[in-house]
C-alpha cells in the first residue's frame, strides 16, 4: 500500500521536503514506517530514533498498525510554548 | 478559546474572555521570547505546527484539565512564525472560584502543552546560527504517557 508521511520541524529541514511517499505491506506498523523512512531518507537519521508519529492526531507507538487512509505525521520532540 | 495564530496575541483580550461571575480567580500565563539560552544569545524564534493535531491536543489538555479542577473558563492561544525578543509566544488563561485551582490547572496546562502538543521553535542565535529545539534528544524528558496516547 502507498502511505504519505507529513513531515514537520527539524524533520522537514533534514528531508528538504514536507511529505515522503512510501511503498508498503498491508499491515505495515509504526515501526516499519520508521525503518522505511531511515532507509528512503537517510539525512534523517540524526533524529530516526527520537522521531515521533501520529496518526489522524493522535500520537501512535511503533505497535499501531496502519491502514491505506491513514493520515501519518512523523516528527521530532516538540518544543512549543 | 482554544488558537493558534501568525498575528500578535490579544492578552487582555483573552484575559477578558475568561473573566466570569462565578470565578473569583483569574490566571494568565505569558511564554515570551527570551534573550539568553544556556549561555547563547538569542535574537529571534521561529515557531511551527501540526496545526490540527496542535488545536486537537489543545483541545484535550483542557478536556483533562476540566476534570482535575473546577474550571470556569479557560483559554490558550499559541503563536507561530517568527518572533522577535519579548514577544508573546503562548498565553493561557484559566479562572475558578478560587485561587488555587486556577494557579495549578494554569501550571497543569503549559507543562502539558509543552510536553505534548506539536509544536516547535527554533533558536536564531546572534552569531547567525540557527538551531531547532528538540528537548529529550540530549537528555531525558519527561512525558505524560496518558495525553502521547
Amino acid at each position: 500500500m502507498k502511505l504519505a508521511v507529513q513531515l514537520f520541524a527539524h524533520a522537514r529541514e533534514l528531508a528538504g521536503q514536507d511529505q515522503v511517499d512510501l511503498e508498503l505491506d498491508e499491515g505495515a506498523c509504526v515501526a516499519d514506517v520508521r525503518q522505511a523512512l531511515a532507509d528512503q531518507v537517510p539525512q534523517l537519521l540524526p533524529l530516526t530514533q527520537r522521531l515521533l508519529f501520529a496518526v489522524g492526531t493522535r500520537y501512535a507507538d511503533d505497535h499501531v498498525t496502519l491502514g491505506p487512509d491513514d493520515s501519518i505525521a512523523c516528527f521530532p520532540p516538540v518544543s512549543g510554548g | 478559546m482554544i488558537q493558534l495564530t501568525h498575528d500578535p496575541i490579544d492578552t487582555a483580550g483573552l484575559t477578558e474572555s475568561v473573566r466570569k461571575h462565578a470565578a473569583g480567580a483569574v490566571v494568565l500565563f505569558l511564554g515570551t521570547v527570551r534573550d539568553m539560552t544556556d549561555g547563547r544569545r538569542t535574537t529571534a524564534l521561529d515557531y511551527e505546527a501540526y496545526p490540527e493535531m496542535a488545536t486537537a491536543k489543545m483541545e484535550e489538555i483542557v478536556a483533562t484539565a476540566g476534570q482535575r479542577w473546577p474550571i470556569t473558563a479557560c483559554g490558550i492561544i499559541h503563536r507561530l512564525g517568527h518572533l522577535e525578543l519579548g514577544d508573546v509566544s503562548v498565553a493561557v488563561a484559566v479562572s475558578c472560584p478560587h485561587r488555587v485551582e486556577a494557579f495549578q490547572a494554569a501550571r497543569f496546562l503549559i507543562d502539558t502543552l509543552k510536553d505534548v502538543v506539536p509544536i516547535w521553535k527554533k533558536e536564531n542565535f546572534d552569531d547567525g546560527t540557527t538551531e531547532w529545539v528538540h528537548p529529550g534528544l540530549n537528555a531525558d524528558s519527561t512525558t505524560d504517557t496518558q495525553l502521547h496516547n
